[in-house]
């Protein structure tokens, strides 16, 4: 097998090219990593510190595009999450309480399952199209956070609390561990149980796995409810990390940087074959740009315009199609004289 | 006879009328026919974009970069006639032109390198969003004479009500619509191409032309509901029209449209457009309820209709049988 055939060569090929410019551009800023109190410190490290919540949206995107689905309320679960699990420590007396974070933390959880169930439903047994389902609860989402944060930013003073997103461990930024564990789960259950192979059949041809056998219905709820699950982790993490929640803001544009994560991960919108992986390094790509459009000193009105290039060029080097009107200009390219002789031979 | 296929159009405006009456009773004002026509000025613009979002959504396509070409245009059009003191009368066609241009690139993309129009038109939304704020991160108000002619002008209609000059704009679209998917060889195309792409292939229909010349009509839909827009709000400003792919999307399937595609009516559309502009209504009119209620009320009653149909386009299969 040649390794340019390899699904994971073009994201790993794009990020290497990402890392590569800042190596050139400001080595010493960008690949610096110092020890202070006992925790590293670095641009590294807070790219993946900030691009946690990403990953985690992304890894519950990949499983339910590989179904052949959408998920367009995830940025809303995120804010929903997050206000619930603020709104619940802002009442407390006590803010640094075990209980009561216990009880945040299963709140918003509790409720971000409730609306995965819901966007399950509507796809599976109510059978509308998930673009369409999800957009309900994309729409009515942002109105149900602000409805729990009463319009207003609740903040919170609860170091607990703000360790989920921002505290350390070994060193390390805490949501770092979430992700890696959220990501080994998320790969055992698909890669050593059959539960891998039932997602990408129905999400290849939903009619034939259904007559092979499979309960499609359960396998489509259970991928939206763990959609739910990873943006509702995503959402504590974000509101933990600046210790409040804001109904109107947080997660915005999520669901577009976790499709697009995907996308770049190699995965078909058209749904099959999955790569959690290539999420994973697709989510990596697009916030190791943020961050290089950041550090380069480009004003940030303009990130978004860099950010469509980007979006663009990626896309089309993953298009096969791309590749082989390159490959045929390529080769394809003689000169006139050799032209004429290849017409009359 | 009454068709069959008509059933859906005719729940959507009889929802229509029922959630009209329905603020008629309960508010003392609502129903009058400026009210009706109020709908039309505060949604010409949502009412132009549709259209263009139909003809897109029907070949099974999606553009998510409507909203952005609008606040590119308010932008754009702000700078060049309040900046740089260009005329109206070149601005106003120059962005017709550049918003067909912006959406025959992303056709072409989508046809000729196979990647999902998900995908190119979000990276239109980034680009045009982008292109917005390195003209001016700031609002640009215009105070030129023909925009704020076009803006304060009211023709008058028998009975005491008016319209503005962007309705006018926008029902002229919609007809011109209506012509094109039903009467012309292109609209036929369109709905052959959203039938089944391969079947169209193998009949021999221009497919690459018809997907592209989909694509430029959203993207001259966009500009000039972007121009109908600048005359509505006379300024540009890099957050003009933020998630209105939405709202347009939304009223592209509450008027009937499938989207996977080969299904749906400009008409159901221009009911969708006034459906939500009902809901708008209804809910200024009572007064007491917090902004995000709207997005609550929306979200719900997009719930409804598209369960509505979905029983519905049920039924009709089990007739079938």
């Amino acid at each position: 097998m040649r390794i340019h055939k390899h699904h994971l060569f073009w994201p790993l090929a794009m990020l290497a090219a990402l890392l590569l410019f800042n190596l050139f551009y400001s080595p010493e800023e960008f690949y610096t990593v110092q020890v202070r109190n006992g925790h590293l410190y670095g641009t590294l490290i807070d790219i993946l510190n900030f691009g946690a919540p990403l990953i985690l949206v992304a890894i519950g995107m990949t499983v339910v595009i590989a179904t052949g689905g959408i998920d367009l309320s995830v940025g809303s679960i995120v804010a929903i999450s997050g206000a619930m699990a603020c709104l619940t420590i802002s009442k407390g007396a006590d803010q640094d309480a075990l209980g009561l974070l216990a009880e945040a933390i299963a709140l918003s959880i509790g409720i971000a399952l409730l609306l995965g169930l819901w966007n399950g439903l509507l796809v599976s047994v109510i059978g509308i199209q998930p673009i369409i389902a999800t957009l309900i609860l994309m729409v009515a989402g942002r109105g149900i956070a602000q409805l729990i944060t009463s319009g207003q930013i609740i903040t919170v003073t609860s170091d607990r609390y703000g360790y989920i997103g921002s505290g350390s461990l070994l060193g390390l930024p805490f949501s770092i561990f979430i992700v890696v564990a959220v990501f080994a789960v998320a790969v055992l259950l698909t890669r050593r149980t059959a539960l891998g192979l039932f997602i990408e059949s129905v999400g290849r041809n939903p009619s034939a796995s259904r007559l092979a056998g499979i309960r499609s219905r359960y396998v489509l709820i259970a991928v939206y409810l763990f959609c739910g699950l990873c943006a509702a982790i995503a959402g504590l993490i974000l509101s933990s990390n600046v210790s409040s929640a804001d109904g109107n803001n947080a997660g915005l544009w999520y669901e577009l940087d976790a499709i697009l994560a995907v996308v770049i991960g190699g995965t078909s919108l058209t749904g099959g074959r999955f790569y959690l992986t290539g999420t994973l390094i697709g989510a990596l790509i697009i916030q190791t740009l943020t961050t290089t459009i950041y550090m380069i000193g480009v004003p940030p009105e303009i990130t978004l315009v860099v950010k469509a290039f980007v979006v663009l060029v990626v896309c089309l080097i993953q298009s096969e199609t791309f590749r082989k009107t390159l490959v045929q200009r390529w080769q394809t390219r003689r000169y006139p004289a050799e032209r004429e002789v290849a017409k009359h031979v | 006879m009454f068709k069959q296929k008509y059933l859906s159009i005719a729940v959507t405006v009889f929802l229509f009328a029922v959630m009209f009456l329905a603020g008629s009773f309960r508010y003392t004002g609502f129903f009058s026919l400026q009210v009706i026509l109020n709908l039309l000025i505060d949604n010409a613009f949502l009412l132009i974009v549709a259209v263009g979002m139909t003809f897109v959504i029907v070949t099974g396509g999606i553009d998510l970069s409507v909203g952005s070409v609008i606040a590119l245009t308010t932008m754009m059009s702000a700078s060049l006639v309040q900046e740089h003191g260009w005329p109206p009368a070149v601005v106003i066609p120059l962005m017709l032109v550049i918003g067909s241009l912006f959406g025959w690139v992303m056709g072409a993309i989508i046809h000729y390198f196979k990647i999902q129009p998900f995908i190119v038109t979000l990276a239109g939304m980034f680009l045009a969003r982008g292109l917005c704020y390195v003209i001016s991160i700031n609002t640009i108000t215009i105070d030129d004479a023909f925009y704020t002619k076009m803006a304060q002008t009211k023709i008058h209609l028998p009975g005491g009500s008016f319209i503005s000059i962007s309705v006018i704009i926008a029902l002229v679209v919609i007809a011109a619509g209506i012509y094109i998917a039903h009467y012309t060889r292109l609209g036929r195309n369109i709905y052959a191409l959203g039938g089944s792409e391969q079947s169209a292939l193998l009949m021999g229909l221009p497919v690459a032309r018809t997907k592209i010349a989909v694509y430029t009509l959203s993207g001259f839909c966009s500009a000039l509901a972007g121009v109908v827009f600048t005359f509505y709000m006379l300024s540009g400003y890099g957050l003009h029209a933020m998630g209105l792919e939405l709202d347009a999307i939304a009223s592209v399937v509450i008027g009937g449209t499938l989207l996977t595609g080969g299904v749906g009516y400009i008409f159901g559309t221009f009911f969708g457009v006034l459906i939500q502009g009902v809901i708008q209504t209804i809910i200024s009119f009572e007064g007491t309820l917090s902004s995000w209620w709207t997005k609550i009320v929306i979200g719900l009653l997009l719930f409804l209709f598209i369960l509505f149909q979905r029983v519905l386009s049920a039924r009709q299969a089990t007739q079938k049988l």
